[in-house]
């Protein structure tokens, strides 16, 4: 029997980390209490998309959207809304544009410009019930392929799709199974590159926690057209919750006989395998990431031989990203024409970001090529909080580069992000206001690929090491004349000589932010000023007069015994004691501690 | 004993060894894995000692010193770092009494410091063995120390 209402739990790792597991145990508990059983299902789902609106739970079909529910609302949602039939209010959606009530989940701005491809069973389905994804369609794709088409118009279909890699290069993805196709072997192989590693992304992680039979479907397909029978999925080990849901939907794809022996009684067999990393991001490398498979250390080799030519175990392989693989049931079910309107001139279908930072709305939002990166952060993103201004966005991560506000306009697809010096990368958007200091961040950046360089070219393991020193002298005040220009020459040759995508994009971040932050690399070495107040060294604290109320909480807390005065005297911080740690402003409750920087 | 039940599950090929290391690591009661846990392997697996060793020692969630029983892995990315996993990493250190990278002298804490935990959305975040916990602000912090202190999990 239908059930007269589905409540939806987003159980994705963002909002089972905010406890959603135990606000669906309770609403389990509360329905059960009232014995409402019959009547209302309890779903856990993939994840939904707004983070920050987290954990959120989605009741149809009235397409209520709850916000931030805590296992104390459990029992209001349930008598009111699922008893009663009147939603609870003050955990709905509000607009912050209108600060209206938003009724339906389909009105929430958040999702206004998505579409919604890759995304599409993400929150809609239970990840862990095959005969949910069957049900809107699931494996009909691989049917169609296996039954009624060749590899090769399956190949065609995917070339007029224009599909290209989702995961940083872009490079078409028809290509690459072509060249493996072409390939004469006994042997080949499906690889599925799952190893997310990229800060700030994390659409891989969501695609394989709430929709894991997209991705098997597409990789059997893959296989089909290329003439593979074995497939592996390389998934990082800081996922877990990913990891358990792929094994289930692979077992439950093979006891159904979707993986396995003469699937859809064919002559195509196709097994899938889970390969866990270890925590090493140098593994997203396709190279590096086929030697782990391989159970060895993973460090990259140069290219030629591309994986296409020779892969896992030397025989010819094509290898993917998630999202790449998750658009391919959709391109055999409505063609690959159907793909093609969409997008722009060289960048078809849509693409899944992921918003983090200093945003209002983080999360993950799937928009068409071309979407501009302002409607993409402010239209869905909300923009920053109140009081702030994005002053610039990292797109592609530590192989990426930062846009400015200028640049805002730009049209997402591959080509115009690396004219600006970014990259469309994995599709991670960190959103960074004027409380970002950029030298630092491009520091930051830097210490992260220093620390997981596999240390086996020498570009990359010394050349990054004498950038990040550079940038750490600029960053303690001890900037030099020429500094930037070392640093762009550095960089420059590293990109040119290093030997994996590691070494050659990392030091993107810093020529990016050189190139729009020029003044801020310039204001630290000149002026030994920080303007963002985030390099300590170059911060000095002074009490305002005007707001101390002598209240010696600042003088207690300082550990140097840099703060003079007592109760009812004014105090006064001695400057050649100070060390600029920075607890006498955490502390004061009437906020008379000033941030100075780059005025002597 | 353990070993040897674990190696069994295995078909000795040497593309299992990082599924064997995490195993053999996993049933630790302190989280790592040891010399005689190597030549083991090594061994069943036909490969020369220092292939086994050089694997392990690549990835850094294979530790080859004891830890404790639950590992903290304190991410601390681009994303989590502007959300200001920097001062939470303090409270971490203040609260446990240790550095990065330490264990707590009754076994029960190993501190690390993690790359992307893939919940960007939710920073500052962090793990503890397989849960993750977002949101982080120093009383909820404060909270989840307790409670696995107390057995609370």
């Amino acid at each position: 029997m239908a059930h007269r209402l589905n409540v939806l739990v987003c159980s994705g790792a963002s909002c089972i980390s905010n406890d959603s597991l135990k606000v669906k145990e309770a609403m389990l508990a509360e329905i059960d209490r009232l014995g409402l059983n019959k009547e209302i299902k309890v779903i856990e789902t993939g994840c939904m998309g707004p983070c920050q609106l987290g954990p959120v739970i989605l009741v149809y079909p009235d397409e209520t959207l709850y916000k931030k529910v805590q296992v104390e609302d459990v029992r209001e949602i349930v008598e009111q809304h699922f008893l009663k039939g009147r939603p609870v209010e003050r955990l709905m959606y509000k607009s912050p544009l209108t600060d209206e009530l938003v009724h339906k989940s389909s009105e929430v701005d958040y999702f206004q410009k998505q579409v919604k491809i890759v995304l599409a069973n993400c929150g809609n389905i239970d990840p862990e019930s095959i005969e949910e994804y069957i049900a809107v369609g699931g494996y009909e794709a691989l049917g169609k392929a296996v039954t009624e088409m060749t590899p090769d118009t399956v190949l065609n279909e995917i070339k007029i799709s224009g599909l290209r890699g989702r995961g940083g290069g872009g490079f078409p993805t028809h290509m690459k199974w072509m060249f493996t196709k072409n390939e004469k072997s006994d042997e080949k192989y499906v690889i599925c590159n799952a190893d997310e590693g990229d800060p700030g992304a994390f659409m891989d992680r969501s695609v394989i926690e709430g929709d894991p039979h997209t991705l098997i479907e597409g990789m059997a397909i893959a296989g089909y057209v290329v003439g593979a029978s074995k497939g592996y999925v390389y998934v990082r080990a800081e996922y877990p919750l990913a990891i358990e849901r792929l094994q289930k939907a692979i077992s439950q794809a093979k006891d159904v006989g979707f993986l396995g022996e003469k699937i859809f009684q064919s002559d195509f067999s196709f097994d899938l395998e889970v390969r866990v990393g270890a925590g090493a991001f140098v593994c997203g490398e396709e190279t590096a990431l086929i030697h782990s498979i391989e159970g060895k250390r993973g460090t990259p080799r140069p290219r030629p031989p591309y994986p296409s030519a020779s892969g896992v175990w030397g025989k010819p392989t094509v290898l993917n990203n998630v999202e790449t693989y998750a658009n391919v049931r959709h391109i055999i079910l409505n063609g690959g024409a159907w793909m093609a309107k969409i997008g722009t001139e060289t960048s078809k279908g849509t693409k899944v970001f992921a918003l983090s930072g200093t945003i209002k709305n983080t999360g993950l939002a799937e928009v068409p090529m071309g979407t501009t990166i302002r409607e993409l952060i402010y239209d869905i993103g909300g923009g920053a909080p109140e009081g702030h201004e994005i002053k610039a966005v990292q797109l592609g991560g530590p192989s990426g580069g930062c846009v400015t506000p200028e640049y805002f306009d730009t049209p997402i697809d591959y080509e115009s992000l690396t004219q600006l010096g970014a990259m469309m990368g994995s599709g991670g958007v960190i959103a960074m206001d004027e409380t970002a200091c950029m030298v630092n961040t491009a520091k930051f950046f830097l210490d992260f690929t220093c620390f997981e360089s596999c240390g086996k070219c020498t570009p990359c393991r010394v050349g990054l090491k004498q950038m990040y020193g550079l940038l750490d002298k600029i960053t303690k005040g001890e900037g030099e004349e020429g500094d930037i220009e070392a640093l762009e020459k550095l960089g420059n040759t590293i990109k040119t000589t290093a030997l994996c995508g590691l070494g050659q994009t990392a030091p993107n971040p810093v020529l990016s932010t050189i190139k729009y932050f020029r003044h801020e690399y310039e204001e630290h070495i000149h002026d030994k000023k920080c303007r963002a107040l985030v390099c300590k060294d170059l911060i000095s604290y002074e009490i305002d007069a005007e707001k101390c109320k002598a209240c010696t909480l600042c003088a207690q807390k300082c550990p140097v015994d840099a703060i003079r005065g007592q109760r009812g005297v004014i105090h006064v911080i001695e400057q050649e004691k100070c060390v600029s740690c920075g607890s006498c402003y955490d502390v004061c409750p009437f906020g008379a501690v000033q941030r100075l920087s780059g005025e002597n | 004993m353990k070993r040897k039940e674990i190696l069994r599950k295995y078909e000795a090929k040497p593309d299992n060894l990082l599924y064997i290391l995490h195993d053999i690591q996993d049933a630790s009661p302190y989280n790592y894995v040891t010399e005689e846990d190597m030549e083991e392997i090594a061994d069943f697996l036909g490969l020369p000692y220092s292939k086994v060793y050089g694997t392990a020692t690549f990835y850094s969630m294979i530790s080859q010193k004891p830890r404790g029983k639950h590992v903290i892995r304190l991410c601390d990315s681009p994303p989590c770092h502007l959300m200001g996993s920097e001062s939470i990493l303090d409270i971490l250190k203040e609260e446990l009494g240790i550095d990065v990278g330490q264990t707590t002298p009754d076994m029960l804490f190993t501190l690390e410091i993690t790359s992307c935990l893939g919940v960007c959305g939710v920073a500052p975040a962090m793990m503890i063995d397989e849960e993750v916990f977002g949101n982080l602000t120093p009383k909820k912090l404060r909270k989840i120390i307790k409670d696995y202190r107390e057995g609370n999990v």
